[in-house]
């Protein structure tokens, strides 16, 4: 894995769309996403990941790992919900009916199921399209496009480094372990914490020494180079926006101000259909 | 004359930290389209002087100066550092660690970038500059899929994306291969010529460097200038092997045979040197005068690797059918291009990966059985950067780590860990902590903390890396001096020299697969192999040419005879 960004570059209209783009409609679609209950809303959303999934080509399988890995915090997430408040539901929409009675204060009500159903779309809402938006944004651009959004530009920047950097550290990591080991530095989980503890220390000391060693070169290397010179700079990756850039953005942006205007007529973060 | 770009004039130069100046009363002079060489041992001041020139002195390194130091007319302490970039371009040493972007045209375009410098110029201008120096067809590629040479090329393009008047280069061989190194000089020569600036080359590989032509060659020792002028006068004087320099071989040998250097004979390139017809009746004398060296007897075979295959997780291929035999005793180099195989082997010797078909046998029994700690206990492993293996505080806990971690009690540690000091030559330094040792001392305390464990074969990724010849020798004798008790030796080196000299035998990997096994002079002078592997013809050989020697290995090999006569080896 060269860095957390899985960067999958396929010819597609969501592939064109500049990351600085991406990256104000990833934050307004989460926002539209956690700011409201709302159950259309949600499904919508949902919905409309489909067809931008199938838009930029990216397949399941490509983000099947990660998908899996959500899966399985929103199943457990809904489990801890329903053993520690099975009657969150009834408090939130003020009705109860009981389908089921397991038994002291555990009943299944259908309040709490739709609050489990709005649990499981915050999910499906939001997590496919960070998934999208990280498959599909050239690392690269990504600092241009934080730039652009108005984070400092050295700030920006350090991000880009830290891309750049994770997979040598990674490397050098291995390395020293290796070379430790072969000194008789235990790793295994057999060990008692403590005796874990000094190991790791002795692949973290020199790893951060000559991690210190690097840090001093690149920032010479940035420095006699330039950066820091401006109060601006420019961006060999960053591109000029199209018609499909503003479009996109303006699509997003609907969608926020649609959750606000729910979350007013609903009254609540809720919509509740049992009144 | 050309206009004057770098002028110190009485410069001094003291680092707040430190106690005593690093430079003392430097008068030098630099003109447009000159090419300098500077060469001096370690802390003899030439990376100071660098960073004084490039102005990363005083302003990431603050201190005190005296005198003065002008570029491009004016006074660096009155400019800023980013005003002194246009000026100079600076490459520094280390091509991996100053590669800034995710990909060629972003580290390109760096400079630019931090210029404000908009489309399109900015495309057009990273695009020129690629071609320039050969690296146009990789722009959007990652770094860790370029090798040292290209990573080297893309920093050199991402100074000339501006139009600077000097070139400053930190050390450029230091990490590349001996093949791609003289592309590199080659590639700086050209470059020079097309863009007219002066070039400053900080090196101590004199031979190397003067592969192509050098206007002058300033001499550094203690902080001062010891000598600045034309390469032919310094190669006929003696200052250079006074100050820890090595002097090019084919000038050693001419000096074995008796012929007299002078600088009209022009020594500094052998393509250009003069030599009488009494010259090569002297070199021949001498070639027929050395008696052949015994070869010893056989030893029995400690290591043995039989058709090895290994692919990394990545599908990456890194050893086909490799088989080699070590034996006991030997000093046996390992050479090749980065990616031959070279590290890998050693890793799978180690047990830090496991072969996926072949057999590795040490001492005849199969290294399978043994675990990484185990396999430790027989064969050491010395990483290239000490930094990297490094643990604890203090030298004594350092060296003891190994024991310890083994359970040994601490009666029995310290006798162990007190004689590997001595042997070591660390003795002195015994409650000393690690941290204030030189680069060489800590890189004898990882050797010491390896050679504590008592292993009968050590294996060195680059055990002269980043040495000047001084402590080149140092580490070298210390090792040979190991040999001579009876540990086996593996080197992995790009270093010529180091084969040369001290190697008996060289194995030469290529794309996985073991193309020569020879003694050094052997594989130095096979064409071949020579052009496989990135290696560099050795200048003796060419002497021996020039000389009417018509068995140029063998001349090579009384050479590295005599040599290790004279040193004892």
């Amino acid at each position: 894995m060269r860095n957390i960004f899985n960067y999958i570059d396929r010819p597609s209209p969501v592939h064109r769309l500049t990351g600085a783009t991406k990256l104000v409609c990833l934050l307004l679609w989460s926002f539209a996403s956690m700011l409201t209950y709302d159950t259309r809303l949600l499904a919508l959303l949902m919905l409309l990941s489909i067809p931008l999934f199938a838009l930029s080509k990216i397949r399941v399988r490509d983000v099947s790992f990660m998908l899996g890995f959500t899966a399985v915090f929103m199943v457990l997430n809904n489990v801890l919900v329903f053993a520690f408040s099975p009657q969150h539901g009834v408090s939130l929409y003020g009705t109860k009916h009981v389908l089921l009675s397991l038994g002291g204060s555990y009943e299944v009500t259908a309040e709490q199921l739709f609050y489990h159903l709005n649990l499981v779309l915050k999910y499906a809402s939001s997590i496919p399209i960070v998934l999208l938006f990280v498959c599909t944004t050239n690392p690269s651009e990504f600092a241009a496009s934080l730039n652009r959004v108005g984070v400092k530009y050295s700030v920006a920047y350090s991000v880009s480094l830290a891309l750049r950097y994770i997979p040598d550290i990674q490397r050098e990591y291995h390395e020293i372990s290796q070379a430790q080991q072969a000194r008789g530095v235990e790793m295994s989980k057999k060990q008692s914490l403590f005796k874990r503890l000094k190991s790791a220390s002795a692949i973290l000391i020199p790893l951060i020494l000559s991690s210190m060693d690097r840090i001093e070169v690149i920032s010479n290397a940035m420095e006699l180079r330039g950066f820091g010179k401006n109060k601006k700079r420019s961006w060999y990756m960053a591109r000029p926006f199209t018609g499909l850039d503003y479009a996109a953005m303006a699509l997003c942006l609907a969608l926020l101000l649609a959750a606000l205007w729910l979350n007013h007529l609903n009254g609540g973060r809720f919509y509740n259909p049992f009144i | 004359m050309n206009e004057e770009i770098i002028r110190f004039e009485h410069f001094g130069f003291q680092y707040r930290a430190q106690a005593e100046p690093t430079l003392y009363d430097i008068d030098l002079s630099v003109r447009k389209g000159e090419k300098l060489l500077i060469c001096g041992p370690s802390g003899c001041g030439k990376s100071t002087l660098a960073h004084c020139i490039n102005g990363l002195i005083p302003f990431s390194y603050p201190g005190e100066s005296t005198g003065r130091l002008l570029v491009g007319g004016r006074e660096t302490k009155e400019q800023g550092i980013f005003q002194i970039a246009r000026t100079v371009g600076t490459v520094l040493q280390d091509p991996d660690g100053q590669f800034i972007g995710l990909t060629v045209a972003e580290d390109i375009a760096f400079a630019l970038e931090n210029d404000c410098v908009e489309e399109p110029a900015l495309h057009e201008r990273v695009a020129k500059a690629a071609g320039l120096v050969g690296v146009d067809r990789f722009l959007a590629h990652a770094p860790e899929d370029l090798s040292g040479g290209q990573k080297q090329r893309v920093s050199l393009a991402g100074i000339l994306v501006d139009d600077v008047d000097v070139l400053l280069f930190d050390e450029p061989l230091a990490n590349l291969d001996p093949a791609t190194g003289k592309q590199a000089i080659e590639l700086i020569d050209e470059l020079q010529r097309e863009t007219g600036a002066a070039v400053i080359i900080i090196e101590h590989r004199l031979e190397d460097v003067l592969h192509r032509h050098v206007d002058r060659v300033v001499l550094m020792g203690g902080g001062r200038i010891l000598c600045d002028c034309p390469p032919d006068e310094l190669l006929s004087g003696r200052l250079l092997s006074e100050n820890g320099i090595r002097e090019p071989l084919y000038l050693t040998a001419l000096k074995y045979a008796g012929v007299e250097i002078r600088a009209d004979k022009h020594p500094a390139m052998l393509t250009e040197l003069c030599l009488t017809e009494e010259d090569k009746a002297l070199v021949r004398a001498w070639f027929h005068s050395v008696p052949a060296a015994e070869v010893p007897p056989e030893r029995p075979v400690q290591l043995e690797a039989e058709s090895l295959r290994f692919a990394y997780a990545n599908g990456h291929e890194a050893l086909r059918e490799l088989s080699l035999t070590v034996r006991e005793g030997e000093l046996t180099a390992i050479v090749g291009t980065n990616g031959a195989g070279k590290s890998t082997f050693s890793k799978l010797i180690c047990g830090f990966e496991t072969q996926q078909e072949g057999t590795l046998r040490f001492a005849g029994q199969d290294l399978k059985e043994l675990s990484i700690k185990e396999r430790a206990d027989r064969i050491g492993y010395v990483m290239q950067n000490p930094n990297q293996m490094i643990s604890q505080v203090m030298i004594y806990d350092e060296v003891a780590l190994g024991l310890r971690t083994r359970g040994v009690s601490e009666e029995e540690i310290r006798p162990r860990v007190e004689e590997t000091l001595k042997i070591c030559g660390l003795w002195p330094f015994r409650s000393w902590p690690v941290s204030a040792l030189s680069f060489g001392q800590k890189k004898r305390v990882t050797i010491a903390s390896i050679l504590v464990l008592r292993p009968q074969l050590i294996i060195l990724d680059e055990p002269t890396a980043g040495q000047d010849y001084r402590h080149y020798t140092e580490i070298m004798e210390f090792l040979l001096e190991l040999n001579r008790r009876g540990i086996t030796v593996l080197m992995i080196t790009h270093d010529m020299h180091l084969m040369l000299e001290y190697a008996r035998r060289a194995a030469v990997f290529s794309d996985g697969r073991l193309i020569a096994d020879a003694d050094c002079a052997a594989v130095l002078t096979d064409a071949e192999t020579v052009r496989r592997a990135s290696l560099k013809e050795t200048s003796l050989y060419l002497l021996a040419q020039r000389c009417g020697i018509d068995d140029g290995r063998a001349f090579v090999r009384r050479f590295i005879d005599y040599e290790r006569e004279a040193r004892g080896i």
